[in-house]
């Protein structure tokens, strides 16, 4: 693994016995000693520590006489110009085809953006940006600092209780901390369907804010093992796997990132890449779209099982994108994309799974409710 | 007891054969979440795959180690598969066979070869 890049916490995630693994050009820990299972049921009963330093941070800041926000939205369908200074959102970069290159979040922080992008995109994101928006922006990757995220009913008062400033945030609230571990850049966010924060801080500091943090009893650290069963219940997207450059958000059922200005007789409609696909999808539907799906029986339906229609017939009418045990659940439950007269919820889908063909329901996303501070 | 380089154990008991999967297996595993078992009576011949195995990780096939008949199934651990991770060597076994040939059991390693065998 000598060719990886290591996070300011790789020491850490060490004496901690995690098993690393690589992901995204990153050794990274997808287990520790607790192991996958009772990390995930961990972190949805107290609070989940996560490294995930190997995200891109970005800057983003408006030249003279230039509108950062405005200038976003050129690659974005989200309503950036409408996002109040201290909140943060989701968006989609998307491509001239109505694809997605990238899921990401865009935080105003009053005279600039943060933009938080996948590890394996975020040197194709910051080309994106530079060929697109040089111009008129400062495009800045933030590479001296690590990203933590505290997840679960307890991250409040754990973060609390070093940053008493982080209980007054509600979700997807973005603030600025000065603290001993140096300036945080907090947001009330994550992606595991729990309340809780993801952490931006100075690199040298990051151990020292990871260790105060797990010696508080509540605090586990938690692998990427959790974190992607973690999402999956919350029905979150994972890049790469339900997202791709070949599906557009009305097919990946994400029509809440198009923000009502930039959708047909909005102030700012259009004007994103893709957007002609995308706005005739939002109005007449697409021919596939991303759907939940609960197997009957216990075996999970991994990503790559064929979905048909019926117990017999020779087509399939979609596969499944992200599968597996929901810990939480206490069932089995995957993402599939399928033909869009397929996807209502309450139909019967069959998956093959080893040879056979077994029933699955479609069924509404989250697979647990999630439990946000709003 | 018997380990195959399938990672299975094999343990003797009256006429039969218990088999199980051994600690290191499920330690590499990590936690099973689903078991699938074959029915009681099937006939397997050696090699076949038998049962299926998914951890949180990935699925695995379980293949018959012996000819000869599968004459009980341990349902206990299609209705909690963790208790394969807690006690993979005692009540996580899998199932029970009655061998064609009982003495093709000796082919398989022993203990201390097995340690070798995993290093």
């Amino acid at each position: 693994m000598s060719d990886l890049r290591r996070t300011s916490l790789n020491d850490l995630h060490r004496e901690l016995g995690a098993k690393m693994v690589p992901f995204a050009g990153y050794e990274m820990p997808v287990q520790y000693p607790m192991g996958v299972l009772k990390e995930h049921l961990h972190c949805r009963a107290a609070a989940g520590l996560f490294d995930v330093s190997h995200m891109g941070q970005i800057l983003l800041r408006a030249k003279p006489g230039q509108d950062a926000a405005l200038a976003l939205e050129t690659l974005v369908p989200a309503d950036i110009a409408g996002l109040k200074e201290g909140r943060q959102r989701y968006a989609l970069f998307t491509n001239d085809a109505g694809g997605i290159l990238d899921d990401l979040m865009v935080a105003n922080r009053g005279d600039h953006l943060f933009l938080v992008v996948n590890a394996a995109c975020k040197a194709d994101d910051l080309a994106h940006l530079r060929a697109h928006l040089a111009e008129s922006c400062e495009i800045t990757p933030v590479r001296d600092r690590a990203l933590l995220a505290l997840q679960g009913p307890e991250a409040e008062a754990a973060l609390a209780a070093l940053v008493p400033g982080v209980a007054q945030m509600r979700f997807m609230d973005v603030a600025v901390f000065d603290t001993v571990f140096g300036e945080l850049w907090v947001s009330r966010s994550g992606y595991t369907g729990e309340d809780g924060f993801e952490i931006s801080v100075p690199e040298a500091q990051a151990e020292v804010l990871a260790c105060a943090l797990l010696d508080i009893d509540a605090v586990a650290p938690i692998g990427l093992g959790a974190r992607d069963s973690l999402r999956l219940e919350a029905g979150l997207c994972l890049y790469g796997a339900d997202l791709d450059t070949t599906t557009s958000p009305v097919e990946a059922a994400l029509e809440w990132a198009i923000g009502k200005p930039r959708r047909p007789g909005g102030a700012r409609a259009g004007g994103f890449p893709g957007a002609g696909r995308i706005l005739r999808e939002l109005q007449e539907g697409a021919p596939r779209r991303r759907i939940g799906l609960r197997p009957e029986g216990r075996a999970p339906m991994r990503p790559g099982t064929d979905i048909f229609a019926t117990a017999e017939t020779d087509t399939p009418i979609g596969a499944v994108t992200s599968g597996a045990y929901g810990p939480s659940i206490e069932a089995p439950m995957s993402m599939a994309y399928v033909e869009t007269g397929h996807a209502d919820d309450g139909t019967t889908l069959y998956g093959e799974v080893r040879g056979k063909r077994l029933p699955a329901t479609v069924v509404p996303m989250p697979f647990r409710t999630a439990s946000y501070k709003r | 007891m018997k380990y195959t380089e399938e990672h299975e154990w094999l343990r003797p008991e009256d006429d039969l054969i218990v088999v199980g999967i051994t600690e290191h297996a499920s330690e590499q595993l990590g936690d099973v979440v689903f078991v699938e078992l074959p029915d009681a009576g099937t006939t397997v011949s050696k090699d076949d795959e038998v049962a299926v195995i998914e951890s949180v990780k990935a699925a695995s096939d379980i293949l018959a180690p012996l000819d000869g008949e599968i004459v009980e199934v341990n349902d206990a651990i299609v209705e909690n598969p963790g208790l394969v991770n807690e006690d993979p060597l005692g009540d996580g076994w899998f199932f029970k066979i009655r061998a064609e040939d009982a003495t093709a059991i000796d082919e398989y390693m022993d203990e201390s070869e097995y340690k070798d065998f995993i290093g």
